[in-house]
């Protein structure tokens, strides 16, 4: 019983990793119809920045917030300078720009940090684990629903959230009362990449950091993100938990560790198939 | 009514050639039968696996640039493929040529079976499900109880063989004819399919679903043919990239590989036969072009390379040179 409670429990502590990526990811694609696959590589990128800093001796919360501007930063410069370019172009094109940008920024950040793994430090004191999650899980947890919190306040209480919603649901009529809807665009990448910050900083202590560390981590986001409907952020949050407790429940009874990324695979296949808009997304009817 | 549409169709599908074409493409095979005595073997070796690119590539063409389903999962094909090269000389004794039909086959079942879930699925989901089976597929390869057949983490070899009917020629020129041969076959059978009312019906589907079904094209059916004819093209280019590469291990069919294809296929130009080669070409030279312009960063120069490609030319290499070609044809029209 007590392993049960224990892989469940560090289920939800990677599922709020998967939720937060999830998030990032709806977040592009309900602004822009387009799945960014550099998603993952922009957030290890700016792990390492936060390395770097606290290497350097800057305090833990002080790095990890930089890391989150720099991120911020970065996510509007790529919609600004690169994606922005791409506004007509066929749907392949823009997923192999996507791609290249992954093996951009994976590249930049080998030469940059190298290739190695290294550790990464975690900000809880071991005091705060218990016998079911150790101290960072429970903190992980914590910084999640933060994070979710935060975005959902953002998104529901402020001016600037209800402007961001707006042009993503309908940019023709945003623009007609003055939003701009260019900008609103490229707030929403900034945000997305902040939030996978977050979930790379914190999946750093538990994966290790190196440049390829969130291809796994990528791909479990999507899971999540099918899982709660690719239309609904909540949902995604949602499906990211489910995902985590799903992946590790599988990993530890069923599949064994070797295959669990295939455990993703299954679920993305098994939620389409069944329910393709997901547990909370709406179905869109077409009209022909 | 029909005569306005009749011109977008037409312009998507291979027409009957003009004679400069077809001489063009005889031109281009003689060259191709005379390279592997005027190259180095490296060279060769590369422009063997740049013939085995095009047959994958348009493997994966048919599929989404002609029937417009994207795979991020090829390299799973062509794993398949690989693996069935290597188990059958290796377990089974049989002549390496007799497996080329054999992998074919075996992937247009595996592709068929795959197709079914991905009946349901469209655009961006059929992307992410693709993309999630090449994730998964050297953690499948290397999975335990399979472990007597594929050789598990380690993988297995693959023999080289002598050129037959006492042929001068060495195993890797050989490989390299044989390979153009098979490709050459390919190519003309990918060309008559996509021509006929088969191509028709595969580019309806695409464009317009509804009114393909309302004229009796039966829609289930013909995508998962048509995924698996392209998991066939894709597993065919695998085995003969086994033979190539004489090793198969799981770690030899990751993402990237799935990642490469889909990048050529685009690059090249989609829903055009043709693209093939150039995507082939791309995907095997320019990332040593990058890796002489910078060690450091190869990478993110290739990366640099697929963006500027596509700021370029939107619709790949072969929907770049088909505007050009339009445009000299008009001005000397006009």
């Amino acid at each position: 019983m007590d392993t049960f409670l224990h892989q469940l429990l560090s289920g939800l502590a990677n599922g709020g990793i998967y939720a937060s990526i999830g998030l990032a990811l709806v977040m592009i694609f309900q602004a822009t119809h387009h799945i960014n696959f550099a998603q993952g590589e922009q957030a290890m990128f700016s792990a390492y920045i936060a390395l770097t800093l606290i290497q350097a001796g800057v305090p833990y919360w002080a790095a990890f917030l930089i890391a989150l501007a720099f991120a911020f930063i970065a996510g509007v410069a790529i919609e600004r300078v690169v994606v922005r370019q791409f506004d007509n172009a066929p749907v392949l094109a823009v997923v192999v720009v996507f791609l290249g940008m992954l093996f951009i920024i994976n590249s930049l950040a080998g030469w940059l940090f190298t290739y190695n793994v290294q550790a990464f430090p975690s900000p809880f004191p071991v005091g705060l684990g218990s016998k079911f999650l150790s101290a960072h899980e429970i903190g992980m947890i914590g910084v999640t629903l933060v994070t979710l919190a935060v975005v959902y306040a953002f998104f529901r209480f402020t001016p600037l959230g209800l402007a961001m919603r707006a042009a993503a649901q309908n940019p023709e009529a945003s623009r007609l009362v003055g939003i701009r809807v260019g900008w609103m665009l490229a707030l929403g990448w900034g945000l997305a990449g902040a939030i996978g910050a977050v979930a790379a900083i914190m999946a750093a202590p538990i994966v290790y950091i190196e440049p390829n560390m969130m291809a796994g981590i990528l791909l479990y986001g999507f899971a999540a993100a099918l899982l709660g409907g690719i239309n609904n952020p909540w949902g995604a949050a949602v499906g990211g938990f489910i995902v985590g407790v799903a992946e590790n429940l599988a990993g530890a009874y069923v599949v064994g560790t070797e295959l669990k990324l295939s455990v993703a695979l299954v679920i993305i296949i098994v939620v389409l198939v069944t329910k393709p808009a997901g547990l909370f997304g709406r179905t869109v009817v077409t009209r022909v | 009514m029909t005569v306005r549409t009749e011109p977008v169709m037409a312009a998507a599908l291979p027409k009957a050639w003009s004679a400069w074409q077809a001489t063009g493409v005889v031109a281009l095979l003689v060259i191709a039968v005379i390279v592997p005595f005027a190259v180095s073997s490296f060279h060769l070796l590369q422009l063997t696996m740049v013939v085995i690119y095009a047959i994958a590539l348009l493997g994966l063409n048919i599929l989404t640039g002609y029937n417009g389903q994207i795979s991020l999962g090829h390299g799973a094909f062509y794993a398949v493929g690989a693996y069935t090269m290597a188990i059958l000389i290796e377990r089974a004794g049989m002549p390496y040529w007799s497996i080329v039909p054999v992998a074919g086959i075996v992937c247009f079942i595996v592709g068929f079976l795959f197709g079914l879930p991905a009946l349901r699925l469209e655009g961006h989901y059929l992307a992410l499900s693709t993309f999630a089976l090449a994730v998964a597929t050297p953690q499948l390869l290397k999975f335990h109880a399979l472990e007597k057949w594929t050789g598990g983490v380690q993988g297995t070899f693959v023999p080289g063989f002598a050129a037959p009917l006492g042929l001068p020629l060495a195993w890797d020129q050989w490989l390299y004819l044989f390979s153009l041969g098979i490709a050459a076959a390919l190519f003309f059978f990918a060309w008559n399919l996509l021509r006929g009312s088969t191509g028709i019906a595969i580019t309806a589907i695409r464009d317009h679903p509804i009114a393909a079904k309302t004229m009796g094209i039966n829609i289930s059916l013909y995508k998962l043919l048509t995924f698996g004819v392209s998991a066939m093209y894709t597993g065919i280019a695998g085995a003969l990239g086994a033979l190539v590469a004489q090793f198969v291990s799981p770690d030899s069919f990751t993402i990237f590989l799935s990642l490469s294809l889909l990048v050529g296929a685009v690059i090249g130009g989609v829903a055009s036969i043709f693209g093939a080669i150039f995507g082939a070409l791309f995907i095997q030279f320019v990332p040593n072009f990058a890796d002489q312009i910078s060690k450091a960063v190869t990478w993110a120069v290739y990366g640099l390379f697929m963006i500027t490609f596509m700021y370029l030319m939107p619709n790949g290499i072969a929907g770049f040179l088909k505007v050009i070609g339009e445009r000299l044809r008009r001005r000397r029209n006009s």
